[in-house]
């Protein structure tokens, strides 16, 4: 019987999916074909999207995008049996978008069942965890150490030390969460990992409980993602059922218990301990530290805090040996990093690479220029927070050294691409207007300081009083910045200040 | 003492409790404190002030407002220095040019959404947010003022004591992390995030409206004028202060009286005192109008009968009117026809006198106090097995207990301040067993919930603790070690052995308390085996005809467990008034002079009768209720009652009123005409607690300090008018100053031996005993030993209550209180806490409540044995079916009216919590409120004559 992948995570359902999934169905029956329709996640090859697979002797070839007016037409042309013509794209694995790509985190997404545990393991999956059950608990936190592994969620702070504070921190109830509220604009890596491979993460998040005594997790999740969240569910109910959570983890006698839990629908919940606030089921507002969370998280207990992609790292980190992870990338950005592409882009998707490719590769090789084929103006890295680059930085080199250097940030791996029709006083101005929707009100300088913001580059775009503005929208910059608790005021200022320095004519300069 | 007004020093952060010490160098000046010390503390401590908004010292650290930044030598940025903790080694500096900048930054933040009317605004001079844009130099706000605020949000002017002024809000928290940190209750919270983030009592209601019980912490909290005490929004702000003690419940809240001459615009909870550390309740906080109320009466009056008009007369002819009736009195019906009852709301020094004056003056020992009526079976159950009459622990104690029994007492109503205490013990995780009919609010609160609530039958208490005692033995959880070191052996043998009969056993008992089997094995469980266990206890165990057994239940129950003698564990008695401990240490009580030490001791007699220079009786006198008996025989003729008003709080109303009106000379004292005043020949006009001198003992034995803030309205002191009263009589007794009365006190009574007023002008309370052994006082008792030397097991027969439900009288009535009126309600009832409690009601279960088919706010007749009256009806499932239950704060409502002379066997406490009632649908009020009411007119009418001639002719007070 023949097999044919139809995506099903959010992208691939937005651009229309499931009527194509149907239409497969519908004109399978028609003909009388019996054919074995799996909805996998994607390749995160979004531009292709809806991106139909067929399974042949040669391996999976690919068609797309597909919409489901195609579906008759590509039975016509013969795509079950593999066959070129109506857009057909030939074998998956020969796209050069995909063949190019560096893949960890995504190397089953796309490929695998993403409910299926003897399909993950099928792949690779377990592997880690079966490792790391024969490990000492202080033995994997060197193992996470010595891959180098840093926070995705865009601090960039090594893991193994956050696991080596909580490690060390006296037996009491600790917690795993895993920071599952991406919410920057332009980002999408965790969702499509939740929904295209979620087992990886449980598997991550398993392993870290070993780590550092921990025998609860829970997967703090916004609640925009609804099908991540049937998914994870699934997944762990699976996970579950094949004994690989429990209170006997494959056998091993250890424990570890993993829940999904929503969010209420602030920004602010993806720092990390207006999360925890949040999960304790209070109004969601950032904490100071110290106490670091690793010490006094979750309920006041010791808490491993990790963003979705760092959990679940861990997975390969430990299927493959720290090693072999370390030997990716550049410095002290190890291994992968799954760039997510957006904006006003050619072909948008998930580019997962090494560090140390240039941010010009990317949205070059990759992206294929902007999707109104003007010329870039900027490019915004690391969500809404991050810095505006010019066309002139496109040479950076994609690591966390190299952005830092640049007043600039990596961040979640987000990248939205603006052309030259942008206006970027409109953008600055939407930077502190973002920040006046998503503040939690905790602190000064961010509570009041995003409202003023957004008044002084109204005065500068009107041309009042536009150098003394100028001036006080610097000063206002760096009471953000140095004044506020966490870095939702703290990091405000840095698309701000980039888009006024690169781009001084558009503040009437 | 008197001292200039200033805020109380704020160090910002709370004090670190850790024995290890670091040291830091700030601004140059080497600090040494105790570890988790923050920056900001450390610099207080040094005398380096670090500006601040959202820091206060009494409430965890917030980090949101971002006026504290420093720069710390070997850190990137600026931290807060709230937040900061001190390391040593570490280097700070607070004050450089980049901080200067960045705070500034920070308060034109601020200001840019703040009203500018600092001249008209209340808070002028006494603003946080003032004080620190003047620190940091503002001098210009650059955004100007026509961009997005908040000064057109609306006061919420529904507290009667506090206005919420949203406009000056500036987002801190102070106030809502005061509600749930200092008080518990959880009633703020923040509204809306970022710029419309907005303080909301509950969800976007008013305060009135809201959980709030408007204890004050918020408005104490808040750094603006946001939140605002209405007094000093009409009154200005106070130029001096006055630090004193609370005249309400036992807790002995330490306060400043602060003034305007002698206007008093604000009571603010003191931080160093011992017994709040800076909270307060709706009662002590604001309810303080009742002291110059238009009802005080000013000047003493003097009639023939209570059917005459009042007339207005000179002390000196007010004292000479009653000396001479009371000694006609004596001559006519003998030395012990004339007595004298004590009060619990006076001072130390002021029983001193009255008992002094009954023993030197009246030559015998009829007197009495109203410890009688509420804790007399713990005067007498505890000095039985432990040794004294007293709480053995401070309050601060229940920071470090992990089982608390709360039996019989509602701390969050009766005692809000000691409420908030343990509610935060309980949120931090200690367990919780709450012994009583009613589902109180600590049953369920928020984020406290109590692990077991064993809800006992009225009147069954001494076969609850003996089944709780009965498991503990019977499952081998007893404290052998303790026992066998600190207690009397063959007295716990012969216990044990009477314990240890299966009858005591819970499931022997369940059919008489009610209360499953189950529950109590495992609060027995938990009580021994949970770590330190404390009992708090109230009138709802001693107001019973067994309440001194069940004291002495207590006792044992402690002794067994080995909790006592430590901190965190104990017997607490939660006294009812402000200074129950203290009167009935002055020797309020017919058979013991001072100190608990009795009359018929010739050695303790003659002590006295040396420094007396007089002899004494050495037979005991009568208590209240045989003084009622004998005043109804003809026996007993005079009596000066001191500030109590028996004729409202003491039980079968019918027969007090019978006794009062058989007296031929009644003496009161009191600051109102209350209702035993109408029954009385003299009065004289009492002095409140802002009007004289003195000390007050609360539940914790902590002795504090009671200061003049303002002059007696009537020209006296109450501890004056006594003097003057004997003088009148003959008795020799001068002293210049309540102190010298307190010299007297401490050289009479070995407890007090330490005890002076330059002692406590220095330690601002002291806890006794307070001797050459214990010369700083004495926080926890009985620590090696018990003071009576080994720790008595008295034997607790459970014995049932005549006063039995049946198919007359099928429902129990039990009684208890409010958060927002106090006793009698004397004093509450003239403020605007009657927007909280206007009445008192009947509270009963749906289940009763549909059998009579009476809905909420009916009238609903309640009929006892000895008589009946009508309230409005509430229907709660608070309460257990067959089990009602009322308040009587309104001498209206009669409540006391049903309730019987059955008293403890031992104290003859009255048996207030049980009585048994029918109750039915009524329309009208009872004959007995009916002549009340008429009564009351009469009275009213009598003295309105007298105060309208006093009005036309000036009379000067």
């Amino acid at each position: 019987m023949i097999t044919v992948y139809v995506p099903r995570d959010t992208t691939a359902c937005a651009l229309g999916a499931d009527a194509v999934a149907k239409a497969i169905s519908a004109e399978a029956a028609k003909r009388n074909i019996a054919l074995n329709l799996v909805r996998n996640g994607s390749r995160g090859l979004f531009w292709l999207e809806t991106l139909v697979e067929v399974a042949t002797d040669k391996g999976r070839v690919a068609y797309g995008p597909v919409n489901d007016t195609d579906v008759s037409a590509l039975f016509d042309a013969g795509f079950l049996e593999g066959k070129d013509g109506h857009l057909a794209l030939g074998l998956t694995e020969d796209i050069p978008y995909l063949k190019n790509q560096q893949r960890v985190n995504f190397v089953r997404a796309g490929i695998i069942d993403p409910l299926n545990v003897d399909d993950y393991k099928a792949h690779g999956g377990y592997a880690g965890l079966t490792r790391a059950l024969a490990m000492q608990p202080q033995a994997i936190v060197d193992e996470v150490k010595e891959s180098g592994l840093r926070g995705r969620g865009g601090a960039a702070f090594p893991a193994g030390i956050k696991w080596q504070t909580v490690h060390d921190t006296p037996p009491q109830q600790k917690y795993i969460v895993c920071n599952a509220d991406e919410g920057d604009s332009g980002t999408f890596a965790d969702r499509l990992l939740m929904e295209a491979d979620p087992l990886q993460l449980i598997e991550g998040m398993t392993i870290a409980g070993l780590a550092v005594g921990a025998t609860q997790g829970y997967i703090y999740l916004r609640s925009e993602y609804p099908k991540a969240h049937d998914v994870l569910k699934s997944a762990l109910a699976n996970a579950y059922a094949a004994g690989y959570l429990g209170d006997n983890i494959a056998d091993s006698g250890k424990h570890f218990d993993l829940e999904v839990r929503l969010g209420a629908g602030a920004y602010i919940c993806g720092e990390e301990t207006s999360l925890l606030d949040s999960l304790e089921g209070k109004r969601g507002m950032v904490r100071a530290k110290p106490p670091l969370p690793a010490i006094v998280g979750l309920f006041g207990q010791p808490t491993v805090i990790n963003n979705v992609l760092t959990l679940a790292s861990v997975s390969s980190i430990f299927e493959k040996g720290a090693a072999h992870y370390k030997s990716l990338g550049v410095g002290r950005s190890t291994g992968t990093l799954p760039m997510q592409l957006a904006g006003n882009i050619k072909r948008g998707g998930i580019v997962e690479l090494a560090f140390g490719n240039t941010l010009r590769s990317l949205l070059e090789d990759f992206g294929g220029g902007t999707l109104s084929g003007k010329a870039i103006k900027a490019v915004q890295v690391g969500g809404p927070l991050g810095a505006y680059l010019p066309e002139s930085a496109l040479d950076i080199s994609l690591d966390y050294e190299s952005f830092a250097a640049a007043s600039a940030m990596l961040g979640h791996g987000g990248v939205v691409v603006f052309d030259e029709s942008a206006d970027m006083l409109e953008q600055a101005r939407f930077a502190m207007e973002f920040c006046v929707v998503e503040s939690c009100g905790k602190c000064t300088p961010c509570r009041v300081g995003s409202t003023r913001g957004v008044e002084v580059i109204d005065k500068i775009r009107d041309g009042k009083e536009r150098d003394n503005n100028l001036i006080l929208l610097e000063d206002l910059c760096e009471t953000m910045e140095f004044g506020s608790l966490c870095a939702m005021g703290g990091l405000t200022p840095f698309p701000v200040r980039s888009a006024i320095k690169h781009f001084p004519e558009d503040f009437g300069g | 003492m008197l001292q200039f007004y200033e805020p109380q020093k704020d160090y910002g952060t709370p004090a670190s409790l850790s024995n290890e010490t670091v040291t830091l160098n700030i601004d140059g000046v080497a600090v040494s404190v105790p570890e988790g010390t923050s920056v900001m503390r450390a610099a207080a401590e040094a005398g380096i002030k670090v500006p601040k908004l959202c820091a206060t010292d009494s409430l965890e650290v917030f980090g949101s407002c971002r006026m504290c930044m420093v720069e710390i030598e070997g850190r990137k940025g600026y931290p807060a220095s709230c937040t900061t903790p001190a390391e040593n080694g570490m280097v700070v500096n607070t004050q450089t040019d980049k901080v200067a900048d960045l705070r500034r930054n920070v308060m034109e933040l601020y200001i840019s959404d703040h009203p500018l009317d600092c001249l008209t605004c209340p808070t002028n001079g006494n603003c946080e947010l003032q004080d620190t844009a003047g620190e940091v130099g503002l001098r210009e706000v650059r955004y100007g003022y026509e961009g997005n605020n908040h000064l057109d949000a609306e006061k919420d002017q529904s507290n009667p004591y506090f206005t919420f002024d949203a406009s000056k809000c500036i987002v801190c928290s102070r106030c809502v992390r005061a509600c749930e940190e200092t008080q518990g209750t959880f009633a703020l919270t923040i509204d809306g995030r970022g710029f419309a983030s907005t303080v909301s009592p509950g969800q976007k209601e008013s305060f009135m409206d809201s959980d709030c019980v408007s204890c004050g912490a918020c408005v104490s909290a808040c750094p603006t004028a946001t939140l605002t005490e209405n007094t000093i929004i009409k009154l200005g702000q106070p130029e001096h202060s006055v630090i004193t003690t609370c005249a309400y419940c036992g807790v002995g809240c330490s306060f400043k009286a602060e003034m305007r001459g002698n206007t008093v615009v604000n009571m603010t909870p003191w931080k160093d005192g011992k017994a709040n550390e800076g909270h307060a309740c709706v009662k002590g906080r604001f309810a303080f109008g009742y002291a110059t109320h238009q009802d005080r009466i000013t000047s003493p009056m003097v009639r023939d009968s209570i059917e005459d008009e009042w007339r207005e007369v000179s002390w000196d002819e007010a004292f000479s009117f009653a000396a001479e009736r009371m000694r006609s009195i004596q001559q006519k019906h003998g030395n012990n026809s004339i007595g004298a009852i004590s009060s619990s709301r006076c001072t130390n020094e002021e029983v001193w006198l009255v008992q002094k004056l009954v023993r030197a003056g009246f030559g015998n020992n009829n007197i009495d106090t109203c410890a009688r009526v509420c804790h007399s079976p713990t005067g007498y159950g505890l000095k039985t097995t432990l040794g004294e009459s007293a709480g053995t622990q401070s309050f601060a104690s229940v920071a470090q207990t992990d089982v608390v029994m709360v039996m019989g007492s509602n701390p969050t109503d009766a005692h809000p301040v000691f409420g908030s205490r343990l509610k935060k013990r309980l949120r931090e995780g200690a367990k919780l067993i709450i012994v009583d009919p009613r589902k109180i609010e600590l049953v369920d609160a928020p984020h406290v919930k109590a692990d077991y609530h064993l809800p006992v039958r009225p009147g069954t208490n001494v076969a609850f603790i003996n089944a709780m005692a009965h498991v503990i033995i019977d499952e081998g959880l007893e404290a052998s070690a303790f026992i066998a070191e600190r207690c009397e052996t063959p007295a716990f043998e012969q216990w044990r052995t009477f314990i240890s009969d299966s009858k005591h056993s819970p499931e022997a008992t369940e059919s008489i308390t009610g209360i499953p089997a189950a529950d109590i094995r495992a609060a027995a469980r938990l009580f021994a085996t949970g770590g330190n266990a404390a009992i708090y206890y109230g009138l709802g165990v001693t107001e019973h005809s067994q309440g001194s057994t069940a004291v002495m239940g207590i006792a044992n129950l402690a002794m067994l467990t080995g909790n006592i003698g430590r901190e965190g564990v104990g017997v607490n008695p939660m006294r009812g008034q402000n200074n129950v401990q203290g009167s009935c240490d002055m020797g309020s009580f017919p058979h013991e002079l001072p100190g608990y030490r009795h009359i018929s001791d010739g050695d303790t007699r003659s002590l006295f009768e040396r420094d007396w220079q007089v002899g004494l009786d050495p037979e005991p006198g009568l208590r209240i209720p045989n003084m009622f008996d004998a005043a109804i025989d003809g026996e007993f003729k005079g009596l000066y009652c001191h500030g109590e008003d028996i004729a409202q709080s003491d039980p079968n109303t019918h027969h007090v009123e019978a006794a009062l009106s058989s007296l031929e000379c009644l003496i009161v004292q009191d600051l109102f005409l209350n209702e035993t005043a109408k029954f009385a020949h003299v009065f004289f006009p009492g002095s409140s607690f802002l009007e004289k001198d003195g000390t007050f003992t609360n539940a914790e034995r902590r002795i504090s300090p009671v200061r003049q803030a303002m002059p007696p309205k009537a020209g006296l002191a109450d501890w004056e008018a006594t003097l003057g009263f004997a003088k009148a009589l003959d008795v020799d007794m001068h002293y210049d100053h309540p102190s010298e009365i307190m010299d007297e006190i401490s050289r009479l009574m070995p407890t007090f031996d330490g005890v002076n007023y330059d002692k406590l002008d220095t330690d601002g309370s002291i806890q006794w005993p307070c001797n050459d052994e214990a010369p700083d006082g004495t926080p926890t008792m009985h620590i090696n030993e018990f003071v009576r030397g080994k720790g008595f097991f008295a034997v607790t027969e459970y014995v049932p209550t005549d006063e039995r439900a049946n198919r007359k009288f099928p429902l129990l009535l039990t009684t208890g209180r409010i958060l927002s009126q106090y006793n009698v309600g004397a004093q509450t009832r003239r403020t605007e806490n009657n927007r909280w409690h206007s009445e008192d009601i009947i509270e009963l279960h749906p289940h009763d409540a549909e059998e009579r088919g009476i809905s909420d706010g009916d009238w609903a007749g309640i009929k006892s044995r000895v008589g009946d009256t009508v309230l409005r009806a509430k229907v709660s499932e608070n309460i257990q079916p067959g089990v009602v239950y009322t308040t009587f704060h309104f001498p209206e409502s009669g409540a006391n009216v049903i309730t019987t002379d059955n008293s403890d066997w031992a104290t003859n406490c009255p048996e207030y919590k049980v009585t048994a009632v029918q109750i039915c649908k009524v329309t009208a009020p009872s004959a007995w409120q009916e002549r009340q009411q008429a009564f009351n007119e009469q009275q009213q009418s009598l003295l309105k004559k007298v105060r309208r001639q006093d009005e036309s002719s000036h009379t000067p007070s």
